[in-house]
């Protein structure tokens, strides 16, 4: 059917107006619906005004385009002082007639009604705004505030009035309201005025805060519907979305050594490759750090450069332990091929250790990175929240090259329970597993690879020692193997 | 709105002395039904129970747009009774009068 091919092909595209917001332009494939207004819905503290404070200030900084702030709650001096913090002069851009800021305030308190009235003072107001600065994109901050008090039945034609006027000019607006904001659930005006609305929420799980962001509406164009978790910090706003990494990253057919002989051995390519993701999964006690410490180690001694998180154990722990099984990692430090990131997991919620790691990242460039354990900050909010981000961040490190190993402490339960998918294994490219085996009244640690992409790989199942020497691999005598099965050979024999 | 639509009303205070001269702003967007109504329903009013001492000024925020943002002006028509004090702020077409009446103290 080559004549429908035809058809579907998109030749038009819709125009939008990119908001210069990490993140969000890639769910909304290309920013806000130019020329329209946008609702933005969320509760108090949610990130409404300085999200759409980004958006007028990157409109400014990226895309020429000035900006008219229109605030109803927050007196333009405030606001200028809050977004300070976020590191937006807006007084430079005031200086420079790039952005327009008009505090509207209004005591209904001390108003009285004595009949018909509309809200035209409003459009006077910002038409004045928009002509002062030539302004392409608006805010209104917030809907809420602007419409408290007034009376419902004349705020319904307003509302849609308000939404017809901005189109006539030919701005791209945003307008904040409060999520289940009475007037708006009053009147279901959200539902069908809008062409674009997105919702924020600030969900609290086990103390832990998580921003999420969601297109519900948006006519005219295909987006991502999902919730993607964002952050708020000195540098804006980053929305976290998995397709914000195109799939396309380099790839690199380097190997690089895991640091341990006899694991090269097992991995068809002698090592990991660079820029590929290693997960070492495994019960308590079983060595995943003397995995991580040995790759570290053996890759400053390259004169290579590694990250080392540790979430479990303070840094001088684990070099005092890594020590015993003769992996000196102190002198590294002190050379500065080793960096150590420490940080308890409650101390700070998942978004900030991303972000703070990320910031060591650029500013010490490592090839290596090492997570220990993953596990440790997956108890920190809902599970999914926790993987989407690390899946967002596993892809941001593809993207430098940087090669990534996470240790995550499993139980045995949950591996029989759901052996092939504990949440991060389908994420990462090498899947090492290191478990305690009890055989013949004694303790065996074993290590096994499970997966390892674009590359084959030893099935077997070594026995893992660990001694004052380093890490060794064996295969387990035949023997032990028969005993461990309590195979019936055995008692023939 | 090309026609300028500004009506200065003085009375003067001559015969009424010592009550209280009112001072009332009148704002309006252009000439629209609650425009019309709200000027017809204050001078009525003004008239009724404040003839000769107050003074009421008709301005067509479309004509000086600069003063919706000085004043403060979001709904119109909005009345403002500057004096006697204190300030009192009526928005609509004042056709309340009750209401109105109330807000001027009269």
């Amino acid at each position: 059917m080559p004549e429908i091919e035809k058809i579907r092909r998109p030749t038009f595209k819709f125009p939008k107006s990119p908001t210069g917001i990490q993140g969000l332009d890639d769910i909304t494939l290309g920013g806000l619906p130019k020329n329209r207004p946008t609702l933005l819905l969320g509760n108090t503290g949610c990130g409404k005004t300085t999200m759409a404070m980004e958006f007028l200030v990157n409109g400014i900084e990226a895309y020429n385009e000035p900006g008219v702030f229109m605030a109803f709650e927050e007196k333009t001096d405030e606001l200028i002082l809050n977004v300070k913090s976020l590191g937006y002069d807006l007084d430079m851009y005031l200086g420079k007639n790039k952005i327009y800021l008009d505090h509207v305030h209004f005591d209904t308190e001390a108003i009285m009604e004595t009949g018909k009235y509309n809200i035209e003072g409003l459009f006077v107001r910002l038409e004045q705004a928009i002509n002062k600065v030539k302004a392409k994109r608006v805010v209104l901050d917030s809907l809420d505030t602007l419409f408290f008090g007034f009376d419902y039945k004349i705020l319904r034609s307003e509302f849609k009035r308000l939404f017809a006027w901005l189109k006539e000019k030919k701005v791209t607006a945003i307008i904040t309201a409060e999520m289940g904001s009475a007037f708006l659930t009053r009147q279901g005006l959200a539902e069908y005025v809008a062409d674009c609305v997105i919702t924020l929420d600030n969900r609290v799980h086990d103390q832990v805060t998580t921003r999420r962001l969601r297109v519900v509406k948006y006519r005219g164009s295909v987006h991502g519907n999902n919730e993607y978790p964002f952050i708020i910090d000195e540098k804006g706003i980053t929305v976290f979305p998995i397709i914000s990494e195109p799939l396309d990253q380099k790839i690199s057919s380097k190997i690089i050594s895991t640091g341990v002989n006899d694991l090269d051995e097992m991995l068809g390519k002698k090592g990991f490759y660079v820029g590929s993701s290693i997960l070492v999964s495994g019960t308590a006690g079983t060595g995943k750090t003397s995995i991580a410490a040995a790759f570290a180690l053996s890759i400053v001694n390259k004169k290579m450069k590694c990250l080392y998180c540790a979430f479990e154990e303070s840094p001088s722990q684990v070099m005092r332990n890594m020590k015993s099984i003769g992996l000196s990692l102190e002198p590294m430090v002190q050379k500065d091929y080793l960096r150590f990131y420490s940080s308890r997991p409650t101390l700070q919620n998942l978004e900030l250790h991303f972000i703070s790691i990320k910031k060591l990242i650029q500013e010490f460039k490592p090839e290596v990175l090492v997570l220990d354990p993953i596990s440790n900050l997956m108890t920190e909010g809902p599970n999914s929240g926790v993987r989407l981000m690390l899946t967002r961040f596993v892809d941001y490190l593809k993207t430098l090259q940087i090669t990534v190993m996470f240790t995550a402490a499993i139980t045995e339960d949950l591996i029989e329970r759901n052996p092939n998918d504990e949440g991060i294994s389908s994420m990462v490219d090498t899947w090492i597993m290191v478990q305690d085996a009890e055989a013949d009244s004694e303790r065996t640690r074993t290590c096994t690879v499970l997966k390892s992409r674009g590359m084959a790989h030893s099935n077997k199942v070594k026995q893992f020692l660990i001694s004052a020497k380093g890490i060794s691999l064996k295969a387990i005598p035949a023997a032990k193997t028969k005993d461990r099965d309590n195979s019936p050979e055995k008692n023939r024999s | 709105m090309s026609k300028k639509l500004q009506i200065n009303e003085r009375m003067s205070s001559a015969t009424n002395a010592g009550k209280s001269k009112y001072v009332l702003q009148l704002f309006i967007a252009g000439i629209l039904p609650n425009s019309s109504r709200a000027i017809q329903n204050i001078q009525k009013i003004c008239e009724e129970h404040l003839s000769g001492r107050y003074e009421l000024e008709i301005i067509d925020i479309y004509q000086q747009p600069s003063l919706a943002v000085t004043q403060n002006i979001i709904a119109l028509p909005v009345l403002i009774k500057k004096f006697p004090l204190p300030e009192e702020i009526m928005i609509g077409d004042l056709s309340d009068k009750a209401k109105v009446l109330e807000a001027l103290s009269i």
